[in-house]
C-alpha cells in the first residue's frame, strides 16, 4: 500500500505517524513545500518573541524522527492530481504514485488586492521565511502596520509591540477578533491595546500601500478614509483561503475547502482531506465548515489516517475553538459562543480587570463560551459542550454566576 | 520567612490601605497572630476607648505558620476590644480565609476610624482597596459572601464578613469566613459592624515560603503522624467532632443545663454525636452529611449536617434545606442544654441562623437560657417577648428567637443585648451565667473545678479556650486530674493559659493540643521562621501574651473583683451526678493562681514578672 | 505494572493537604492556586472532590501540542510538559475537556500533574487515604474514561 500525504502540517504529519503505527510496511510520502522541517505556524509569534530559537518550532523535535518511523519526507508542491491514475503530479514534473492520497495542504494568507500591495516590506506571517523577514524589520522606533484583527492579527500583536516597534492595527471589521468575540469581547480587548499604546483602527479599509519619501518609514498605507500610515513594515493577517488549485480537474468537490465525509473522505473515494484545507463535519451545527485550528488538524489527521487504512473510524464533527493570548490578555472561544435561537445566556463582564465569561445554553446543555481573563480550567469548556452533559440544577447556578463552570463541571461529572 | 513581614493598614475614616512592614522586634517577642494583635491593639488605642468608637481598632492576623504545610495552619484571629465585654477580645477561626490574607502577602490587616457608609475591603494579592458595600449591607454573610463572588467574577475569593447581626449591634456578633467558620466570641462582629466595614475578601496566589524547607517537611511530617496515631485528634475528632463530648460531659456531671439550674441533662443524648449520626425517623437520613477540615487540617472535626426538610423550621425554605456547618458541641450545648431543648433539627437550624446572620451561638443560646429563667420566675412575660412563649425546652422559642436576634428585631433584639444586660435591664443581673460579660460555654465548674479558675481568669470572659483543663480533668490529657479538686489548679490553669497562648499566636488550632505538646509544635515553628524557637522560648511567649493582655485589662478598668464566677456557681450545690453537693471552688485557687503568676494578691502583674517577661 | 492516582471524593474532608504538597513539589512554596490537583468543595450537599489529570492514553493535550511539548514518561504513563519546549501557546489549555492543564502567566507555561515522576506527592500528602497511588487496574477511573470516551471525537472510540 502506498499512501502520499500532502502538506506537512499537523494534519499531514499526524496522519503520517498514525499510519505507520497501523501499517508497519506501507510505504508513506510526506510532501512538504518548505524547505524547513516540518513546523508548526502556531509557533511562530513565540518566535518573533525571541522566546524560541527555529528549531523551537518544529512539529516532532528529533532530528531523524520521520526517517526512523519510515516516513519519506520530501520537500515538493503539488501541481495535479490524477485520482483514476493514482497519480500526483509536482511542480517541476516529477509523478508521485499513490494508492491513497491524504491532501493536507492548509491555506495561505489573502493579500488584500489594492494598489502597492507587493512593495517590499510587506508581509504575511504565516511561514518561517515570513518571520525572518519580520523580524528583520520590526525594530525599535520602527513604524509597523499591522491589517487585521483577527485571530492571526491578535497573535502576533505582541510580537511585533514586543520588539519595539509603534503599533497600529487596522481592521476592516467593527471590532478586534469578530469572529470569536462579541461586541463587549472586542471592546475589551480594543481598551486592553490600547492601554499597551497599541493604536487600533476598526471599521478602515486599507486602499493602497503608497511610497512615502517623507518617511521615516519609506511607504504609507493609505485607508478609506483618507489617512495615511507611514510604515517601515506591513504586516497582513486578513484571512487564509485554502490551498485547493492543484485539485482543479481532479473531481474532488470543493466548497470553502474540500468537502469530506465523517470519515474525512473527498468526494473521490481515494483521495482524504485533513487540516485547514478540510471542510469537515462540524460538531456544533451538524453541518460542514473550515476550521482551522490545531486540534482539529490532529483529529482530522488521525481519522483521515484510520480509514485510509481501512480502520473505519467515524468523526463526530469537530467543535470550533481558540485560545490566544494579545498582548498579554488571554481569551477563549468555543462553539456557538454567539448562541442560539431559544437558548439561554449568562454573562459576566467586569471591565476594571479585564474578566469576562459568557455562556450560551441550548435547553439544559452547554453549546459555547467565549472567555477573557480566565486561563484555570478552561478546557472544560469544551468538556461540556461536547459532551453535552445535562446540567441539571447547575444551569441555574451559572446563569447567575458563570464562573461557576469548573464546579459544575466537577459536580456533575465526579459527584 | 513564615511570616509575611506586611501588614496592610486599612484607615476606613479616611478611606486608605497602606502597606507598612511588621514590626520584627515585636514578631520575635509575641510570635503573631494572637500576641502580636495585641501587642499592636495595646501599643495604638486606649484600654479605655469604647469598643464601639472608630478609636477601638480591630486587627485581622495570620500566625508564623499559616498558610503552610503544617497541620492546621490556617488560622486567624480577629483582636480588638470586645463588644462583648469590654475587655481584650481575640477570636480565633479556621476555615479558608486566614489563609489567603497570608497567601496574598498579609500578617495582618489593621481596621482604623469608622466608614461613613458601608464598606468591604477587596485583596487582590498586592492590590487592597475598600468598595461600596451598599449592596451587601443588610444581607446575611451567606448572601454577601456568594455576592461578592460573583461580583468579582472568582469563586475562589474567600470572605470573611458580618451579617445582620453586626449591622444590628447584637453583642456578640461573630466575623465569619467560609460560610460557617467563625471568630465567634466576645462581640469581634459587631466591633466590625460599627466600622461600617462588611466584609473583607481576599484572593491570595504569592504562596508563603518558610525558612528551612527540608527541615519544615519532616517535622510537620512527623508531628502530622503524632495527630494520626492520636486517639483523639486521630480517632475521636474526625469521627464525632467535638460533640463527642456531649454525653461524656453529661455523665461527669458540668453539662449546664436550663440557665446552670441543672448540671445533667436528660435529652443530652438527643443532641449528641451519637444523634446526629442515627438515621432520622422522618426521612431515614442522619443529620451529619459528612466530616470537614479546615485549611490544611490532617484532623478533620468539622460536622457538615442538614435539617430534615420536613422540619417546621425549613419547609418551603430551600435555603435552609442545604448542607451546611454543623453542630459543634458548645453550640449544640448553648443552643441545647442550656435552653432545655432536645430537637436536634431546631438546634441544628438555629446554628444555620448563626452562621448566616453572623452571631456567637454559644453567647446567644446561654442568654435565651437566661431569658428563658426571667420568663419562668414571671419577670418577663409575653408582653416583653413579643407573645413568644418563652419555656425551658421550647424548640420553637429558641429558632425564632435566632432568626429575630439574626435581623435584631422585637425580642431578638434583647437577646442581642446578652445575658448580663438582659438581666440587669430586668433586675435580676444573678441570673447571667457569665464573666466579664461573657456567657460561659459548656462546661459546669461545680463539675469540672479547674473550669471555675479559667472562667474567672479567662482575659476575653468567661470562655474554654483559654485554658481547656477539661483536657486533663476529664481526658487524661496530658495528665489526668480530678475534676472535683481544687489543688493543683492555679498552676494547671496557668501551664494551659500559657501553652494555649503559643498555639493561637502561632496559626495553628488548639485542637492539636489533644495530641500535641511544646515539643511538637517548638520544631515547626523553629523550621518555619528564623529567631531559634524553642519550647521554653515559646512558653515565655505564651506568659508574656498572657500579661500583655491581662495588662490592657487592668487599665481597661477591670480588677479582682471580676476574677469571680455568678453566685450560682459558688453557692447553690449541683444537685445530680458525681459532682452532687458541689460548688466551685474559686476562692480556693484564685490566690494561689496570682501568686504562681507573679501577680500580687490583688491580680496585678508585679513589676518584676513584667520585666522579667519584658513587657 | 503502571500505577494511576486513585480519587475516591468519599473519603476527602477538604483539607488541601494536596495542594499544599503538589504547589511544593512543584514551586517551593505553599501555595494552593499553584497546584496542579484541585479540591473542589461543594458546600450546600457537603461534598469534597480532588479533581486532577488522570493522564489519559491518547491525551488531548498532548495530540494539540503542536511543538511535541507534551509527552508520555514511559516509566509512569504521565503526560509530562517540558519547560523547555512549551512555547505558551495555550491550545493543550482549550483542548483538554477536563480542564486539567493551566496557564501560569508567571512562568508562560502552561502546567499540569506529572505525576511527581512516579511518587505523587498529594496522595502521600493526604490524611484521609482519599488520594492513593495504586496499580492502574485499580484506579476505578472509570468514571472519567467514561467522560474522555464521550468528549472523543471518534478517532479513538474505533481506533
Amino acid at each position: 500500500m502506498q499512501h502520499v500525504i500532502v502538506g506537512a502540517g499537523p494534519a499531514g504529519v499526524v496522519a503520517a505517524e498514525t499510519l505507520r503505527k497501523g501499517d508497519p510496511k506501507a510505504k508513506i510520502t510526506l510532501i512538504g513545500g518548505e524547505p524547513e522541517p516540518p513546523y508548526s505556524r502556531m509557533a511562530i509569534p513565540y518566535l518573533l518573541d525571541g522566546n524560541i530559537a527555529e528549531e523551537g518550532t518544529y512539529l516532532r523535535k528529533g532530528a531523524k524522527h520521520y526517517d526512523a518511523l519510515g516516513i519519506q519526507y520530501v520537500h515538493g508542491r503539488a501541481e495535479s492530481v490524477a485520482p483514476a491514475e493514482g497519480k500526483l503530479k509536482l511542480e517541476g514534473g516529477d509523478q508521485v504514485p499513490f494508492d491513497r492520497l491524504l491532501v493536507a495542504t492548509g491555506a495561505r494568507p489573502i493579500q488584500p488586492r489594492v494598489p502597492g500591495i507587493d512593495r517590499p516590506g510587506i508581509h504575511g506571517c504565516w511561514t518561517l521565511a515570513d518571520a525572518r523577514e519580520i523580524a528583520k524589520l520590526s525594530k525599535s522606533g520602527s513604524n509597523i502596520v499591522l491589517v487585521g484583527a483577527g485571530f492571526i492579527g491578535c497573535i502576533i500583536m505582541e510580537a511585533l509591540a514586543s520588539r519595539g516597534g509603534n503599533l497600529t492595527v487596522v481592521e476592516m471589521e467593527d471590532r478586534m477578533l469578530a469572529r470569536m468575540m462579541d461586541a463587549t469581547g472586542g471592546a475589551m480587548m480594543r481598551r486592553w491595546c490600547e492601554n499597551k499604546k497599541i493604536r487600533v483602527l476598526t471599521g478602515r479599509k486599507v486602499v493602497g500601500v503608497e511610497a512615502d519619501a517623507k518617511g521615516p518609514g519609506d511607504k504609507a498605507v493609505a485607508l478609506d478614509n483618507g489617512e495615511k500610515l507611514n510604515a517601515h513594515l506591513v504586516v497582513l493577517a486578513v484571512g487564509v483561503r485554502s490551498n485547493v488549485e492543484f485539485l482543479k480537474g481532479s473531481g474532488v468537490k470543493i466548497d470553502h475547502g474540500i468537502v469530506v465525509n465523517d470519515q474525512m473522505q473527498s468526494s473521490v473515494a481515494n483521495i482524504y482531506a485533513a487540516g485547514d484545507v478540510a471542510e469537515g463535519p462540524d460538531f456544533s451545527t451538524g453541518g460542514h465548515m473550515v476550521h482551522a485550528i490545531q486540534p482539529t488538524a490532529v483529529d482530522h489527521g488521525r481519522i483521515a489516517a484510520l480509514n485510509m487504512l481501512g480502520k473505519t473510524a467515524h468523526y463526530k464533527g469537530s467543535l470550533i475553538m481558540n485560545v490566544l493570548d494579545t498582548v498579554g490578555l488571554i481569551s477563549s472561544s468555543f462553539g456557538k459562543w454567539e448562541g442560539t435561537k431559544g437558548g439561554e445566556s449568562s454573562a459576566a463582564v467586569d471591565n476594571d480587570r479585564y474578566r469576562y465569561l459568557r455562556l450560551e445554553f441550548d435547553g439544559d446543555h452547554l453549546i459555547g463560551a467565549l472567555g477573557i481573563g480566565m486561563t484555570e480550567h478552561v478546557g472544560v469548556l469544551r468538556g461540556l459542550i461536547q459532551t453535552k452533559t445535562a446540567l441539571g440544577d447547575w444551569k441555574r447556578k451559572l446563569l447567575a454566576d458563570p464562573h461557576r463552570v469548573m464546579e459544575a463541571y466537577v459536580a456533575r461529572s465526579q459527584v | 520567612m513564615a511570616w509575611a513581614r506586611n501588614v496592610l493598614r486599612v484607615n476606613l475614616t479616611k478611606g486608605t490601605c497602606k502597606n507598612e512592614p511588621l514590626n520584627m522586634e515585636w514578631a520575635h517577642k509575641y510570635l503573631g497572630q494572637r500576641g502580636l494583635a495585641t501587642k499592636y491593639l495595646v501599643e495604638e488605642t486606649d484600654p479605655k476607648v469604647d469598643p464601639l468608637s472608630p478609636n477601638n481598632k480591630m486587627i485581622m492576623a495570620t500566625g508564623p505558620l499559616t498558610g503552610t504545610c503544617a497541620s492546621t495552619a490556617g488560622r486567624y484571629s480577629v483582636v480588638t476590644k470586645g463588644a462583648l465585654t469590654g475587655a481584650i477580645a481575640c477570636s480565633n477561626s479556621g476555615g479558608f480565609f486566614g489563609n489567603e490574607m497570608k497567601n496574598a502577602g498579609y500578617d495582618m490587616i489593621i481596621f482604623e476610624g469608622k466608614a461613613k457608609s458601608p464598606v468591604y475591603l477587596y485583596i487582590e494579592n498586592e492590590k487592597a482597596e475598600l468598595l461600596d458595600a451598599g449592596a451587601f449591607w443588610g444581607k446575611s454573610v451567606w448572601d454577601t459572601e456568594e455576592g461578592i463572588k460573583a461580583k468579582h467574577q472568582d469563586p475562589l475569593i474567600r470572605v470573611a464578613s458580618i451579617g445582620v447581626a453586626g449591622e444590628k449591634g447584637v453583642k456578640y456578633a461573630a466575623v465569619v469566613n467560609d460560610m460557617d467558620r467563625a471568630a465567634g466570641r466576645s462581640g469581634v462582629g459587631t466591633v466590625m459592624g460599627s466600622k461600617n466595614l462588611k466584609a473583607v475578601a481576599i484572593r491570595g496566589t504569592l504562596g508563603v515560603p518558610v525558612r528551612d524547607f527540608k527541615r519544615f517537611m519532616k517535622v510537620t511530617a512527623d508531628a502530622k503522624k503524632v495527630l494520626a496515631d492520636n486517639a483523639v485528634t486521630g480517632q475521636g475528632l474526625p469521627k464525632f467532632g467535638t460533640q463527642v463530648l456531649m454525653n461524656v460531659i453529661n455523665e461527669v456531671g458540668a453539662l449546664p443545663t436550663r440557665n446552670h439550674r441543672d448540671i445533667q441533662f436528660e435529652g443530652a443524648k438527643n443532641i449528641s454525636a451519637e444523634a446526629m449520626a442515627e438515621p432520622r425517623k422522618g426521612d431515614g437520613k442522619p443529620n451529619l452529611v459528612t466530616n470537614a477540615a479546615c485549611f490544611g487540617c490532617t484532623i478533620g472535626c468539622g460536622r457538615v449536617s442538614t435539617v430534615e426538610r420536613s422540619h417546621y423550621t425549613v419547609v418551603d425554605r430551600p435555603q435552609y434545606q442545604v448542607a451546611s456547618g454543623g453542630l459543634e458541641y458548645e453550640a449544640a450545648w448553648a443552643l441545647g442544654a442550656a435552653t432545655g431543648v432536645d430537637d436536634l433539627n431546631a438546634l441544628t437550624f438555629a446554628n444555620f441562623i448563626c452562621n448566616e446572620q453572623g452571631f456567637d451561638p454559644i453567647s446567644f443560646g446561654a442568654t435565651v437560657g437566661a431569658a428563658m429563667e426571667l420568663f419562668e420566675t414571671g419577670v418577663i412575660t409575653t408582653k416583653e417577648t413579643g407573645g413568644i412563649e418563652l419555656k425551658f425546652g421550647s424548640a420553637k422559642a429558641l429558632t425564632d428567637l435566632a432568626e429575630l436576634t439574626g435581623k435584631g428585631e422585637g425580642f431578638g433584639a434583647e437577646i442581642g443585648l446578652g445575658s448580663k444586660r438582659l438581666c440587669e435591664k430586668y433586675g435580676k443581673p444573678e441570673l447571667s451565667m457569665s464573666v466579664k460579660g461573657q456567657e460561659f460555654p459548656a462546661y459546669d465548674s461545680r463539675g469540672i473545678q479547674g473550669m471555675g479558675l479559667t472562667y474567672a481568669t479567662s482575659n476575653r470572659g468567661a470562655c474554654h479556650l483559654r485554658s481547656y483543663t477539661v483536657s486533663s480533668e476529664i481526658l487524661g490529657v496530658p495528665v489526668k486530674t480530678d475534676p472535683h479538686v481544687t489543688e493543683g489548679k492555679a498552676e494547671l490553669v496557668k501551664a494551659f493559659q500559657d501553652a494555649t497562648s503559643v498555639v493561637d499566636s502561632s496559626g495553628l488550632c488548639v485542637f492539636t493540643t489533644f495530641g500535641w505538646t511544646l515539643e511538637d509544635i517548638a520544631p515547626q515553628i523553629d523550621a518555619a521562621c528564623e529567631g531559634g524557637w524553642t519550647v521554653e522560648k515559646l512558653l515565655e511567649v505564651g506568659e508574656r501574651v498572657w500579661n500583655l493582655e491581662r495588662k490592657y485589662n487592668l487599665a481597661a478598668g477591670f480588677s479582682k473583683k471580676d476574677d469571680t464566677l455568678p453566685a450560682r456557681i459558688l453557692k447553690d450545690a449541683a444537685k445530680t451526678g458525681p459532682a452532687k453537693g458541689m460548688v466551685n471552688g474559686l476562692k480556693d485557687m484564685l490566690p494561689k493562681y496570682y501568686e504562681v503568676r507573679g501577680w500580687t494578691s490583688e491580680g496585678v502583674p508585679t513589676n518584676q514578672t513584667l520585666e522579667r517577661l519584658g513587657v | 505494572m503502571q500505577k494511576s492516582l486513585h480519587i475516591d471524593p468519599g473519603k476527602c474532608t477538604g483539607c488541601l493537604q494536596c495542594e499544599l504538597a503538589c504547589s511544593f513539589e512543584n514551586e517551593n512554596v505553599f501555595n494552593p492556586a499553584k497546584s496542579r490537583i484541585k479540591v473542589f468543595r461543594f458546600h450546600d450537599i457537603g461534598r469534597m472532590v480532588p479533581y486532577t489529570c488522570t493522564q489519559c492514553d491518547e491525551a488531548w493535550c498532548m495530540k494539540a501540542c503542536p511543538v511535541e511539548a507534551i509527552t508520555t514518561d514511559a516509566a509512569t504513563g504521565a503526560k509530562v510538559v517540558s519547560d523547555a519546549l512549551c512555547v505558551g501557546c495555550k491550545v493543550c489549555t482549550i483542548a483538554c475537556p477536563f480542564g486539567t492543564v493551566n496557564y501560569n502567566a508567571s512562568t508562560g507555561k502552561v502546567m499540569k500533574c506529572d505525576l511527581c515522576g512516579g511518587d505523587p506527592e498529594c496522595a502521600k500528602a493526604c490524611p484521609t487515604q482519599a488520594i492513593t497511588y495504586v496499580d492502574a487496574n485499580w484506579t476505578g477511573l472509570d468514571r472519567m474514561r467514561d467522560w474522555a470516551a464521550k468528549t472523543d471525537s471518534g478517532a479513538r472510540a474505533s481506533a
